[in-house]
């Protein structure tokens, strides 16, 4: 039977793993897909799986009664989407939507949690990697703040 | 324009032939010479220095194309006293050109490498001049692509170019705002993010970045981590300048002065000069 071992092994977020983690992180995966406009992931909601983005734009959103949805930033193929998962109490802190169609594999956060507390050497390897997409957002958000391009810079 | 005849400080007269609001705060002012002189050839990455008359004089990037320098281009967004007065004018005024002058982007050095452009804001003005040229010599270069990243989805600059520009088949275009709007559908994030998923051979690209300086630094770095040679990046820096030909140091950046030196800079030679708080 075909496994999702090869695209897992090909995605950005994954290359360069070790063979027998990427096998245990295939026994977490399953392949999804979501239409324009699907909602994937609701701020508050148990965090209980993420994804690695195969095609398709994610927008990730924040919402206000007054400001409608406000998107802050963007997933696309190449990207992960949401740490939540790692970290108690284990709820998104931001809705994300599909804005296309979106191809991505789930991973199952109970049981990668399971394996990376198993097997620490999976574990810290995913923390890095996950350090590295968190330090890039917090770059982001820091570059995005400072506002540079109003006319005061 | 003939500034030369005169001398380079002496402004050539010049008449605003059509006037094109971009933005809210953007406009592009297409000029020609008042008496008949020429207009002078550019390179792409070179300014003008404009004088509006009453005001006072600013360097302002031709953004123009350097194959076909006629009309005189130039892409201004107004922020203080005399941007905003050049802003007011309409077609039929006389304004003052004096140049062009400084360094230009290594357009001939990219041939056979993939060329990517960054900008960042009014920072595409700058940049145009690049496209046109890579363009109207597209076999010469390896893949083109622009990633440019502004405030918000209303200060997107040369929409309509941009759309014809995605939807050629020879450049990619990717383009990402920092603050969204509701009916906004494109990308949300700064412009340092599209750097890792665009598809160039690191080892044989040069990058052209131009905007504000952190957003230069940030962007020269992500390109290092990409595996760029920081010596095949090249960055436009901005300083409030007079002279514009390297007389009165107003410009001046440590020990180079951007009129001259500049303002297209290999970003090895300024990387220390921008890394330091007093300068
Ligand atoms: C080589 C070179 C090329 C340039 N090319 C262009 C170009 O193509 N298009 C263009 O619009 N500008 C360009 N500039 C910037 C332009 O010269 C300045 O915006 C202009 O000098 C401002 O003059 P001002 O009298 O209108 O503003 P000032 O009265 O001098 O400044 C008023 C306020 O505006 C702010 N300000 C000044 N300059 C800028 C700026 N660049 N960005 C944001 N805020 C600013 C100041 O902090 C101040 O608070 C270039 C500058 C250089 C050195
Ligand atoms: S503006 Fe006078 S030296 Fe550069």
């Amino acid at each position: 039977m075909e496994t999702l071992e090869p695209i897992l092994a090909e995605h950005p977020f994954i290359k360069g793993l070790k063979p027998e983690h990427i096998q245990l992180m295939v026994g977490c995966s399953r392949n999804v897909k979501f239409e324009a406009g699907e909602f994937i992931l609701r701020e508050g909601y148990e965090a209980n799986e993420f994804y690695i983005i195969r095609h398709g734009q994610v927008n990730l959103e924040i919402h206000s009664p007054k400001r409608h949805a406000v998107t802050i930033h963007t997933c696309r193929e190449g990207d992960v989407l949401g740490w939540s998962w790692l970290f108690p109490p284990y709820l998104w802190h931001f809705d994300a939507r599909a804005m296309e169609l979106t191809r991505a594999i789930a991973l199952d956060a109970k049981c990668l949690r399971g394996k990376c507390e198993k097997d620490p050497s999976l574990g810290y390897e995913l923390a890095k990697r996950l350090a590295h997409v968190i330090e890039h957002r917090l770059q982001g958000a820091t570059l995005q703040l400072l506002d540079l391009y109003s006319s005061t810079d | 324009m003939k500034t030369t005849v005169a001398g380079p400080m002496v402004p050539t007269m010049a008449r605003v032939n059509r006037v094109r609001k971009e933005t809210h705060d953007t406009f592009t002012l297409e000029l020609h010479p008042a008496y008949g002189q020429e207009i002078h050839h550019f390179a792409a990455g070179q300014f003008n220095m404009l004088y509006v008359f009453g005001f006072g004089e600013v360097a302002i990037s031709i953004s123009g194309d350097p194959t076909n320098p006629k009309p005189l281009i130039h892409t201004t967004r107004a922020v203080g006293n005399v941007t905003k007065a050049m802003a007011k004018l309409k077609t039929g005024d006389m304004i003052g050109v004096r140049g062009p002058f400084g360094s230009a982007w290594p357009v001939k050095h990219a041939e056979g490498d993939d060329v990517v452009l960054v900008a960042g804001g009014i920072g595409l003005a700058p940049l145009r001049p690049v496209i046109y040229e890579i363009l109207a010599n597209r076999r010469k270069y390896g893949k083109l692509i622009l990633l440019y990243g502004t405030r918000t989805p209303s200060d997107i600059l040369y929409r309509k170019e941009l759309e014809s520009w995605r939807s050629r088949l020879d450049m990619e275009v990717y383009v990402t705002v920092d603050r969204s709007s509701v009916n906004w559908q494109g990308n949300v994030g700064v412009v340092t993010t599209l750097i890792p998923k665009a598809g160039f051979d690191p080892q044989q690209t040069t990058a052209m970045i131009c905007g504000p300086e952190i957003m230069m630094r940030y962007v020269a770095l992500e390109l290092q981590k990409r595996g760029v040679p920081m010596s095949s990046v090249f960055a436009s820096m901005e300083r409030n300048m007079k002279c514009g030909i390297g007389l009165c140091g107003h410009c001046q950046m440590g020990p180079t002065f951007i009129c001259k030196d500049g303002p297209v800079y290999p970003y090895d030679k300024i990387r220390e000069l921008l890394l330091k708080r007093e300068i």
